[in-house]
């Protein structure tokens, strides 16, 4: 008796409390094996023609054991990421969770943000509202990945879509684009994780919604 | 703590779960690229595929892959040109790249070879290269790009392949252009007629303005504009047109066999 009374109490609370609804956490987990897919094997095809000659990727963190396999890995989860960020921006925008959750930021607020959250004073009591930091972190996420998509395409289709390959400033330009948006994602992931796992209750909310 | 740690796991699971998927892949002599996954025999024969067919990540890579093909095919724009460059922005020396060294390279006496036409054609008749260089020439300066990433601005010169087609009196409603090479494992690559009927597809004869070197594929190589370097075979010998995909050196081994660019 004591256990369905507890279930009743916690579906009340789940229907109040709700900080990440089942479509942000369903579309965040598949974006994040899209993510990891797309990395890994882009980092095996990187060491097929490096860019710096100081950088190679270690065969233990790499997708697709050799240029062939990883491409194919890349041009299959490049479907995943693309079709699930398609989603995602259209519910984001569609639901006003863009505006809602991300605006306005103002560059005051993520200075004194960014000084409380150095001092370890920044409160991460309400996680359903993002502070200044977070606010400018995940809508420069966003951007990042939309620019790492159409940098993709650019260097994958360079004759058909020959607009969008002069707009990044040619092939050779676009692969370096491409690079840059992969460190910025992998800078984003560390942070973001590190994050996840300092505040747990977060990752909670991010698995199980609340 | 102890229910927040069960919470975490699942997040560093999942990439233990990639990285040791990584570490059992096979080396490439075995031209594997990914592990096997689980057979799902009974999955099988319930959806009347081959019962030898199993379900594993490999093969739905290449299903994947072959859905690329059909893609690609949609988004090439016949008419579409590849961007051309100035003499100016060719680049010297133009790379040298295949799967062995310069020195292992094919040596074609120009006075022996002949170019063999067979298949879906009026006339199978063999071209000498005297023969071949009396045809009208058109020279493009376009960028190659090769799979591996890099790319390179070089000046060829040849033939039209659709002018070629129409005088052997090909049927171009046939799916391929099979081009067989002279390179020591015998390179091949199979070319969609819709490429092979692009205004750019070359047959080339001359790299800046000089006899094709040794190095570029003397005495022909096919010069597709549009497509990745390994689809531009050097040391041509013989192209087949076929309604039969055939393969090809490196697409049988994985790389997408449209690779258009």
């Amino acid at each position: 008796m004591s256990s369905l009374a507890a279930s009743e109490g916690r579906a009340v609370s789940a229907s109040t409390r709700v900080i990440q609804p089942a479509w942000v956490r369903t579309v965040h987990w598949i974006n994040a094996v899209a993510m990891i897919l797309m990395i890994m094997s882009g980092w095996q095809i990187y060491n097929a023609s490096p860019l710096f000659g100081f950088l190679k990727f270690s065969k233990t963190v790499t997708l697709g054991d050799w240029l062939g396999g990883a491409l194919l890995w890349h041009f299959a989860a490049m479907w995943l990421l693309m079709v699930n960020g398609l989603v995602y921006l259209a519910l984001g925008l569609a639901t006003g969770r863009f505006a809602r959750k991300l605006l306005p930021i103002t560059p005051s607020g993520v200075i004194s943000d960014a000084k409380a959250a150095l001092t370890g004073k920044l409160s991460h009591d309400d996680l359903s509202r993002y502070n200044y930091v977070q606010k400018l972190l995940y809508a420069g996420i966003i951007l990042v990945g939309i620019v790492i998509v159409l940098s993709g395409l650019s260097i994958w289709k360079p004759v058909q879509l020959q607009w969008l390959t002069a707009l990044f400033g040619g092939y050779d330009v676009a692969r370096y684009v491409h690079f840059v948006c992969m460190a910025a994602i992998v800078a984003f992931l560390v942070v973001h994780v590190a994050l996840a796992v300092l505040v747990p209750k977060s990752l909670r909310a991010m698995i199980i919604g609340r | 703590m102890g229910r927040l740690r069960s919470l975490l796991i699942p997040g560093v699971d999942n990439k233990l779960l990639v990285r040791d998927a990584v570490k059992v892949m096979p080396d490439l002599a075995r031209r594997r690229f990914i592990a096997g996954g689980a057979s799902l025999g009974a999955l099988t024969l319930l959806t009347g595929c081959d019962v030898s067919d199993s379900f594993s990540a490999e093969e739905m890579l290449k299903k994947v892959s072959k859905f690329n093909d059909g893609v690609q095919a949609l988004i090439f724009n016949p008419n579409a040109l590849a961007p051309t460059f100035a003499e100016s922005a060719i680049t010297r020396p133009f790379p040298f790249n295949a799967y062995y060294d310069l020195e292992d390279a094919p040596t074609i006496d120009g006075k022996e070879w002949k170019f063999e036409v067979r298949g879906l054609v009026d006339s199978k008749k063999s071209w000498t290269l005297e023969e071949l260089y009396k045809l009208p020439q058109v020279k493009q300066i376009t960028r190659h790009i090769c799979v591996e990433g890099w790319s390179a601005i070089g000046s060829w010169t040849g033939t039209p392949l659709r002018d070629f087609l129409k005088l052997v009196g090909a049927d171009t409603r046939a799916r391929y252009c099979w081009f067989q090479c002279a390179d020591a494992e015998g390179y091949n690559s199979p070319l969609d007629m819709a490429t092979a009927l692009h205004p750019q597809t070359q047959m080339t004869f001359k790299f800046a303005d000089e006899i094709l070197p040794r190095a570029y594929g003397f005495p022909m190589k096919i010069r597709v504009p549009t497509k990745l370097g390994f689809k531009n075979p050097k040391y041509v010998i013989s192209m087949e047109v076929t309604n039969d995909y055939k393969g090809g050196y490196w697409e049988d081994q994985g790389y997408n066999s449209f690779s258009g660019s």
